[in-house]
């Protein structure tokens, strides 16, 4: 029996992507909610340089960073692997999971906070970011990793779900079927995985709590990672 | 072992670019270096880089890896026998990483918000920067690398920026050796290795170097 406990927020993609990791690799754990506008004395303990979640806990080690906690579940349970065997298969995984981390905020920030110019600006962006996911990153493959999902599909996962609520907010459709019909089709086959199904956000909450803080969000998303 | 066309798409200036030019000699792996025109992007760049158009890009039998980290972590995975730069422990693997993460984070971008920025932006960026490097020399402590004993993962994405450091220091109005003493020490056992020295470039050079671009408008 693993010593686990995830701290982090159900309303963050971040903290989706390791309970997607674990729950993949079929590893129990405790899930503590953290309230970020009121972090908890243990969170600020176990992410001392960033005070951010997600934070995983490992027989009271704590691992931090959501892409550092991936390759960290990777290596210490290697069953349903998330990485290839082959090293230059591992470096395009991990590349594009590096896009993915470098991607998300800016989506977040420009597309869905900002107005104006500067939105239209961060759409521009947009979909560039989703014309390199079509067109070099997922090629003619079903998955990022391949014919199984993979350590890119889980950090990439949060636009299967979380950019069409923010679209709908915003009402501004950036992933257009017709546009990226491959990255289209790549967002339902990733939510048809049990897996994945079984552990999604409730979408009526992910809305209404986004339509709500809408304003706040900008305090909420410095302080997740 | 697998069979060594390596070729890299480099820029002597770049900090990336010489993690990976110190990752490659630690492993005393001979390469081709190409050097990038990055004001006028080769079509090889382009080609083989198309979503950043950024060096270092190392082709390695033809094939690219980009980002410079997962670069220094391809080379030590191919090439595992010889110096290893990564623990095999997966929580010392990941807090090396989270260490690399940082410097990724904290360094370049606030870097050049001291060269480039006006006004009070410069000294914002300056004590941000000063902050990022005391946070590194607190987590060294009293070891000789990073890691402790042996030359490392952080220790490569760290030390290139030794050779910007009189660039920060010149135009920011700071020390760096006064702030962060161990730093600087701990910069200068490092440059005593052969893979640094030879792949460092004169902090002089740099700076006049950089400072040109600026002024030309091409540094932004």
């Amino acid at each position: 029996m693993e010593d686990l406990k995830l701290h982090g927020s159900i309303f963050s993609p971040f903290t989706w992507r390791v309970i997607w990791a674990l729950k993949l690799k079929g590893l129990n754990f405790e899930f503590i909610q953290e309230d970020m506008t009121n972090k908890s004395d243990l969170l600020l303990k176990y992410n001392p340089v960033y005070k951010k979640i997600p934070v995983l806990v490992h027989g009271g080690k704590p691992i931090v960073e959501s892409s550092i906690i991936l390759e960290y579940i990777e290596e210490t349970w290697p069953q349903n692997p998330l990485l290839p065997v082959d090293p230059y298969e591992k470096a395009v995984a991990r590349f594009w999971s590096k896009f993915a981390d470098d991607k998300i905020l800016t989506l977040y920030y420009g597309f869905f906070m900002k107005v104006g110019e500067e939105q239209e600006k961060a759409v521009q962006e947009g979909l560039e970011i989703l014309r390199n996911l079509e067109e070099h990153g997922l090629g003619d493959k079903k998955f990022f990793g391949g014919e199984t999902i993979g350590l890119a599909d889980v950090g990439l996962g949060w636009i299967a779900y979380w950019l069409n609520v923010l679209e709908e907010i915003v009402g501004i459709k950036l992933l257009e079927e017709s546009k990226f019909p491959r990255l289209f089709e790549w967002t339902n086959n990733f939510k048809e995985i049990s897996i994945i199904k079984e552990n999604l956000p409730d979408r009526d909450e992910m809305m209404a709590f986004l339509k709500s803080r809408y304003d706040g969000l900008r305090v909420f998303f410095s302080h997740v990672g | 072992m697998a069979s060594n066309e390596l070729v890299l798409l480099d820029h002597w200036v770049s900090p990336f670019a010489m993690r990976v030019r110190i990752t490659l000699d630690e492993k005393g792996l001979p390469d081709e270096s190409k050097h990038q025109n990055l004001q006028e992007k080769s079509p090889l760049l382009l080609q083989m880089n198309p979503i950043h158009k950024q060096v270092p890009v190392l082709i390695h039998n033809g094939k690219p890896i980009n980002e410079s980290l997962v670069v220094v972590q391809y080379i030590d995975e191919v090439w595992y026998d010889r110096s290893p730069l990564l623990p095999s422990d997966p929580y010392q693997r990941a807090s090396m990483r989270f260490w690399a993460d940082y410097v990724d984070k904290k360094i370049y971008d606030t870097g050049k918000k001291i060269i480039v920025g006006k006004g009070e932006e410069v000294e914002t960026a300056k004590h941000e920067l000063i902050a990022s490097l005391r946070t590194l020399e607190l987590e060294l402590g009293e070891k000789p690398y990073f890691a402790g004993h042996t030359f490392g993962y952080v220790d490569v994405s760290l030390i290139p920026f030794y050779s910007w450091f009189y660039l920060y220091e010149k135009i920011g109005k700071f020390n760096v050796e006064l702030e962060c003493p161990k730093l600087v020490k701990w910069a200068k056992r490092c440059i005593l290795k052969e893979s640094i020295f030879k792949n460092l470039p004169d902090q002089l050079k740099v700076y006049d170097y950089i400072v040109e671009l600026k002024n030309a408008g091409k540094y932004k």
